[in-house]
């Protein structure tokens, strides 16, 4: 049932009995076109731009726990295309634009908020980076303004500015910027891509790959053999262990990264900022709590969990930028396994192996980029070439050094 | 994280400084020269790891499961038997 | 004394009186009551309102599941949203208030909400409020935004402050309840180091909220002699107030102390809470278990309780829950409320119980205090806004109504054992028992008590001996033998959860308002998994974290899918335990104590002299000089460049990174780490180097000195001054472990100060001309030395310019800096010296085109900083495979360049990006940007280096420096990145 107002005054009416399940849950079938390992964000996205705008037969997507179980759900929801490299910039404003139009394309209020992002700035290397930055994102048509001090402080009256380690003295600004609620998008894109016949398989781990002749011809998965003419690695932080199943070894490491949420309180901040003197960034969600992170933990890690250093150093920063939250209390945590590749920028690619498509290391930037990186992704696997907007984020740019390393920090994942 | 420096002891991980797979050794042929800077095996399960110990300023490798985080050898990078 | 209040526990002491405040109202308690307690001795029955619906809540319970009791604490700047009132231990002078209501807790118009429960399903915001799609920020969020939260945080800078400490210990206990007690008991005994953790302000745990529960002895005697007990053993720390809130890797836990001595008049000496990080070899988890309320339509009204509840607030504060109670139980256990009431006098309506067949001790018993007993009950609807009037109940003999003002529910237990989850083990689901238990694969973490499913009083002192002999044995220590005090038989069966499939709108979740409805709409959608219906639903997303409704949304889940409940998934449990402020977590490190400040040995001496300080990383470094006349920094600036070009400046250098190298593989290692050839480097000489990253792009850059064969000092830049020491120490260790090189940090030993200008041989050799011969022809440039400045104080002194003008770093043991300082500020007057900070500096060095941490971005070649030539290609060194990739060493890449305007007025700055002229100002014309912009008072013009596309090839032409972030275009002209005495004759200036 297409959700509406109509529909939803209808279900009010006679106890909700209209409502269907929000996707199908099929057994799997023998064999399909395309085959989508990883329902995550970005699998269930590729599912939908493929089946929306490709014809490629029949696609389903494989997930080995619950739809959405990996990093769409669990991050801290923002979005912003507020890149500097080239690669990078128009890729994620490709992204942004497709935010906007999302819940009218996929018809699920996944709530896209562009209250804007703002990254905070303490000296006067910082501004020039920024300014740089701003330029890169204008000079790619994308939004983005600078705000002197006098201007954050009157968007942002909470924060220390009179007793401050690192006084703020400025801040870079996207207004489109924004959040998302997270889960919504994963549902979202499932509900949708399930509509236009996508397969979405629950429970069913891949655990071996069919290669003949240097070309994939399926998987073998917990739930049996499934053959594919296609197969699209998106296992985010899991993407080593689907590469080793063709014997590939990626310029990835997976390393966990600690978010944390606060108890429900009425609205105290209405953007979404980063400090720029310490590892910290926050937004406020819809239901109340804030909504914040700092640096991942730093070393190579599956546990989904970090350790308290992260955790001091995420409060220690919470408290300097903006003293009120000391008796603020947190309410959860967790940690998420990030693919980060060796120059913080993400993949979308052809593997050496035929047939076999490579979709990873998006570090800790993964969920603003779901949208078009299912989008092009989609495009490479029904193409076989690369989206127009994607295609300097090619798997051999390690070998050419045409690396896109928009901290400047070299390859050493944990610094990104 | 507790990591047993093999000069000092038992130490928070916040006294460390990592730098990631220890398997890598820098190789004397070129051809091998970007595997070692860019390619990874990223297991998950046992790993070793370089991580310095910063007050006592030994780079040691640490092998430690990435799916428990448990450690289950330190040892100082210099004492390593070189491989060939 | 109030209508509730009936007795005189122990744990209260009625001499003290404390009045407190709630919704404007004026209340008094007594020292040991909690808020909670307060209100209900009180006859208090609305303390909040539901998150979604509004609805009128009660307390539900006395501890810390309690999902309803959320009152704002504390005034002004320390005002405190969403205090679970029942761990609030009462204080005088509290002031609290109900939160998310308007205008007022009995009257509240967002009450309407729940009119229109059929339109709010669970998800109902994922359905619509998506036309028109601008709507969404502009009308729908910020209205969802308004209604949603809990309690108004103040907003204002918390003016308390935390502290934080380590503690080791061989066995951490948490929880001080009959299993707690006995295992600290027998770890203590044995000589353990102990540390006994209880989240309370009382110690005793359950054995306080229940009346006398051994055979022989009673409860407070046998609690006073173990405490003393535990008391007087030298290795016991008892920790009270304290949350254990978080199990980490290595045994590391992470709690909370509420500091007792912590009040408003003692909020400048004392911290409001500690967090201590603790260090167990060994731990025992004890934290027992929280019941579990029944589904049924309107099962939240105030008034109706948890019957372990309605047992706490008789037993250990002395408070009756109200006049009149039905006690609604599917076990054991809840016989237990009724009995107890009754032998306080209270009325008891009635006890029903879900079960047909009752143990026949408690049916017996229940004669014996004359209670109607209800079997097969069922209770199907409750009546009463404000506070419960009804209960209608179906049961054997019919169906009926029943006025009381209080229910008191009993559903079973479930364990609290979330900490045994924190490290990623699952909890085990006891078919038998109806509950989840702790798994058995814990590292170093064992179970006791309630915690791990013993229920029963005896069990569970049983189970807190067991584990602690286990422990002791693990710590090859000698099992204890304790005799345990009798407990009363028979046991009380705990064991089963009700919760009929078809119970009609019931509240799972009372603070975020879920119902079953919800839950079989989330099964009807098809979000069957845990983690889906917790997020769909928000079951348990909540201030109390699920406590008492996690286990019900899962049964009932279960139960729809036809599965067992841990088939549908078990919720996996993360830090924090229980909700933990951030500013505790942060300690001490706020305000200006945020990140340590370092200060140079001469800061001293640059305040007097008036500095502007500026942040470089953590340390603090003087910016400029402003003098007395001088208005605006500019002028200060400029007049400090001029100075030191005509005659002589002097800097603070000490923050530069520096490193002793000494050792006969010294020089070896030195030309393996830096890409430019060093064998050549005879000693008394220094050297420009240059460190490239294993990847090939420049990683840092600094002077090479070779004081004496085997011995070296380096400078790295400030920022990466630590980052060079562990890439060294790296490369030795790891790349060259038998090489006899050895490497010491000396960046806060020494004090470091450039002077330059053509007067500086002049000033230094009335300073240290006695110690050294300055003359071109001793010490020329590039020349170093190290020499005695005076008896036991050696210094070294470099020819080193990045002024471009005659200029020496002396170099002196951080002791003497400051005097060092003020000697060469003394003797300088002669010459006309200024102090110059990193302002003028730049402006130099810029000047000179020497590039710094704008151009060191970690993005460029040595290629690209002009500096192509300087790579060595007869030698191996760091980084030099990676820097022959082909887009590393592709010619169209930017490179460095110089830029001055056009017209010398036009305003340019850092960060602008550089166009051709006559192109469109798109990406793809995007040719480079500018690195770093200053007024060079020798050009008489703002001048720029940047990097450009073939930019050595293209001095003269004029491009467009396009810079819309600050609204302008400006014509340039590319030249050469040295600005200022190219031929270099100024360095024997």
């Amino acid at each position: 049932m297409r959700y509406s107002l109509g529909s939803l005054l209808l279900n009010a009416f006679t106890g909700q009995r209209h409502w269907n399940p929000a996707w199908r849950s099929p057994d799997p079938k023998p064999h399909y076109d395309v085959l989508i390992v990883g329902g995550g964000g970005h699998g269930l996205a590729t599912a939908h731009y493929l089946a929306k705008h490709h014809q490629v037969g029949r696609i389903a997507v494989l997930e080995k726990g619950y739809v959405g179980s990996g990093n769409v759900g669990r991050n801290t929801t923002l979005i912003r295309s507020n890149y500097l490299l080239p690669g990078n910039t128009a890729f994620y404003e490709l992204s942004l634009k497709l935010w906007e139009g999302l819940e009218q394309d996929i018809n699920f209020n996944a709530m896209v908020s562009q209250r804007g992002i703002i990254n905070l700035c303490h000296s006067d290397g910082q501004r020039d980076a920024y300014m740089r930055r701003g330029n890169a994102m204008h000079l790619n048509g994308v939004d983005a303004e600078w705000l002197d001090a006098e201007a954050v402080r009157a968007l942002l009256p909470q924060f220390n500015y009179d007793n401050a380690r690192f006084p703020i003295k400025g801040g870079l600004m996207q207004r489109r910027g924004g959040t998302v609620r997270h889960d919504a998008v994963a549902w979202g894109y499932a509900r949708a891509a399930s509509q236009r016949g996508v397969d979405i398989i629950q429970h069913c781990e891949v655990t071996g790959l069919k290669i003949e002749n240097g070309m994939v011809k399926g998987v073998e998965t917990t739930r049996g053999p499934i053959e594919a003419g296609k197969v699209a690695l998106a296992g985010a932080g899991h993407s080593s262990q689907l590469a080793a199943m063709a014997e590939l070894r990626l310029p990835i490491e997976s390393h966990v990264l600690q978010a944390f949420v606060s108890e429900a309180i009425k609205p105290v901040i209405d953007h979404v900022v980063t400090f720029g003197a310490g590892h910290f960034y926050v937004s406020q969600s819809d239901k109340g709590g804030l909504v914040f992170g700092g640096d991942i933990d730093g070393y190579n890690s599956y546990a989904q969990r970090g350790n308290l250093p992260v955790v001091e150093d995420v409060m220690e920063s919470a408290m300097a930028l903006w003293p009120a939250l000391g008796r603020l209390r947190v309410l959860r945590s967790w940690g998420g396994v990030m693919d980060m590749s060796m120059d913080g920028s993400p993949i979308i690619d052809h593997t050496p192996i035929e047939n076999l498509y490579l979709n990873a290391g998006w570090c800790y930037g993964g969920f603003k980029a779901t949208p078009g990186s299912g989008y092009c992704f989609a495009h490479l696997i029904a193409k076989d070439e690369a989206h127009p907007t994607a295609q300097q984020l090619r798997l051999d740019r390690f070998q050419t050094g045409a690396l896109i390393d928009e901290k400047g920090v070299g390859a050493q994942p944990n610094l990104h | 994280m507790r990591l047993t420096c093999p000069y000092c002891g038992p130490r928070d991980s916040r006294e460390f400084t990592y730098k990631g797979d220890a398997t890598r050794i820098r190789p004397a042929d070129d051809d091998k020269m970007f595997d070692y800077v860019y390619v990874r095996d990223n297991p998950k399960g046992l790993h070793q790891d370089y991580w310095l110990h910063q007050p006592c300023r030994n780079w040691l490798v640490v092998e430690r499961n990435t799916a428990t985080h448990e450690v289950t050898s330190v040892t100082a990078a210099a004492q390593r038997e070189a491989k060939p | 004394m109030t209508g509730f209040r009936i007795g005189t526990p122990p744990t209260l002491d009625q001499s003290k009186v404390l009045r407190f405040r709630f919704d404007n109202k004026i209340y008094h308690g007594f020292a040991g009551d909690s808020l909670a307690s307060a209100l209900i001795a009180h006859g208090v029955r609305l303390v909040g309102r539901s998150f979604k619906y509004h609805r009128p809540r009660g307390f539900l319970s006395a501890g810390i599941e309690e999902p309803n009791g959320l009152l704002s604490v504390g005034e002004g700047a320390r005002l405190t949203p969403n205090i679970k009132a029942t761990m609030q231990p009462l204080y005088d002078g509290l002031v609290a208030q109900s939160q998310n209501r308007w205008p007022s807790l009995q009257f509240d118009m967002m009450g309407v909400n729940d009119w229109f429960a059929n339109l709010l399903a669970a998800g109902f915001y994922y359905k619509t409020f998506m036309w028109p799609a601008s709507f969404w920020e502009k009308v729908y969020e910020p209205l969802i935004r308004r209604a949603a939260g809990l309690g108004q945080a103040a907003n204002l800078p918390d003016p308390d402050h935390y502290a934080q400490g380590n503690l080791f210990c061989d066995c951490l206990i948490i929880g001080s309840g009959p299993a707690g007690l006995i295992a600290a008991l027998a770890a203590g005994r044995a000589g353990l180091r102990v540390i006994l953790c209880e989240q309370d302000f009382v110690l005793g745990g359950r054995l306080l909220h229940e009346g006398d529960s051994f055979l022989s002895l009673s409860t407070q005697d046998w609690l006073t002699e173990t405490l003393q007990e535990l008391e007087s053993l030298p290795t016991v720390r008892i920790m009270k107030q304290t949350m254990v809130f978080g199990h980490y890797d290595g045994g590391t836990y992470g709690a909370i102390e509420h500091n007792a001595a912590y009040s408003m008049a003692t909020s400048a000496q004392e911290p409001r809470q500690i967090f201590w990080r603790i260090v167990a070899k060994q731990s025992i988890l004890a934290a027992g278990a929280i019941e579990r309320p029944h589904l049924f339509p309107n099962n939240d009204r105030p008034g109706i309780m948890l019957g372990s509840a309605v047992r706490s607030y008789l037993h250990r504060y002395g408070t009756a829950c109200g006049h009149s109670t039905l006690v609604y139980t599917s076990q054991d256990d809840g016989w237990q409320t009724a009995f107890d009431l009754k032998k306080a006098g209270l009325a008891v309506i009635a006890i029903a119980d879900t079960r047909s067949m009752i143990p026949q001790h408690l049916e017996a018993q229940a004669w014996q205090y004359d209670l109607p007993i209800l079997k097969n009950a069922c209770v199907t609807e409750t009546t009463g806004r404000l506070s419960l009037n009804s209960v209608t109940i179906t049961h054997e003999g019919g169906r009926e109504t029943f006025q009381c003002d209080t229910l008191a529910v009993s559903n079973g237990w479930t364990p609290t054992l979330h900490l045994t989850s924190h490290q990623g083990s699952k909890p085990i689901w006891d078919a038998s028992r109806h509950m989840f238990l702790p798994s058995k694969m814990q590292q170093g973490l064992l179970c006791a008590g309630a915690a791990n499913g013993a229920m029963g009083l005896g069990e569970c002192l049983a189970s807190g001996l067991t584990a602690a002999n286990r422990m002791l044995e693990q710590l090859d220590k000698q099992p204890q033998k304790i005799i345990l005090p009798e407990t009363p038989a028979p046991v009380l069966q705990t064991a089963s959860f009700f919760h009929p499939t078809q119970t009609g709108k019931a509240f799972v979740d009372f603070q975020h308002d879920v119902t079953t409805n919800d839950i079989h709409l989330a099964y009807q959608e098809g979000y069957r998994s845990i983690e889906h219906l917790k997020r769909y639903t928000t079951l348990g997303m909540g201030t109390d974290q699920g406590k008492t409704s996690n286990m019900a949304g899962l049964a009932i889940m279960a139960e729809l899918c036809g599965q067992t409940p841990d088939a549908v998934g078990t919720t996996v449990f993360r830090p924090p335990f229980e909700p933990i402020a951030i500013g505790a977590l942060a300690g001490h490190h706020e305000g200006k104590h945020f990140r340590t400040t370092r200060l140079s040995a001469a800061h001293s001496v640059w305040e007097k002299e008036g500095a502007v300080f500026v942040e470089a990383g953590q340390w603090l470094r003087p910016q400029y000089f402003p003098k007395k006349g001088e208005t605006h920094w500019r002028e200060t600036v400029d007049r400090e460049v001029v100075t030191t070009r005509q005659s002589v400046g002097l800097c603070d250098v000490s923050t530069l990174g520096k490193i002793e190298i000494t050792g006969k593989d010294a020089l070896a290692f030195l030309d393996f780490v830096y890409c430019n050839p060093l064998k050549s480097l005879a000693v008394g000489k220094t050297r420009y180097g240059l460190m490239l990253r294993e990847d090939g792009f420049v990683y840092d850059d600094g002077t090479i000195a070779r004081l004496e064969d085997n011995r070296f000092v380096i400078t790295t830049t400030t920022a990466q001054a630590v980052g060079v020491m562990n890439h060294l120490d790296f490369c030795h260790q790891v790349h060259k472990p038998h090489w006899d090189v050895r490497m010491v940090s000396v960046t806060e030993q020494y004090s470091q100060f450039a002077v330059a200008g053509p007067q500086s041989r002049a000033l230094l050799e009335r300073v240290i001309g006695q110690q050294i011969d300055l003359s071109d022809e001793a010490f020329p440039y590039l020349a170093c030395k190290e020499f005695s400045l005076a008896p036991h104080i050696k210094a070294r002194l470099f020819r080193l310019s990045f002024s471009g003008e005659r200029a020496y770093e002396l170099a002196i043991p951080a002791p003497y800096g400051e005097v060092l300082a003020q000697t060469l500020i003394t003797a300088g007057q002669d010459f006309g010296l200024t102090l110059y900070g990193t302002e003028a500096l730049g402006v130099m060095r810029i000047e000179k085109g020497h590039s710094a941490g704008n151009e060191l971005n970690g993005m460029t070649t040595a290629g690209d900083l002009g500096l192509a030539r300087m790579v060595s290609k007869s030698k191996d060194f760091i980084g030099r495979v990676m820097a022959q990739r082909p887009a590393l060493t592709d010619p169209d890449r930017p490179q460095l360049a110089g830029f001055r305007p056009v017209q010398p007025q036009d305003q340019f700055a850092a960060g602008a990006h550089v166009f051709s002229k006559n192109v469109p100002h798109s990406i793809e014309y995007d040719e480079g940007y500018l690195t770093s912009v200053a007024f060079s008072p020798i050009c008489g013009s703002l001048i720029g280096l940047g990097l450009i596309r073939n930019g050595p090839q293209r001095h003269g032409e004029v491009i467009i420096a396009y810079d819309s972030m600050r609204g302008r275009k400006t014509e340039l002209e590319i030249v050469s990145p040295c600005f200022y005495d190219p031929e270099g004759v100024r360095l024997n200036g």
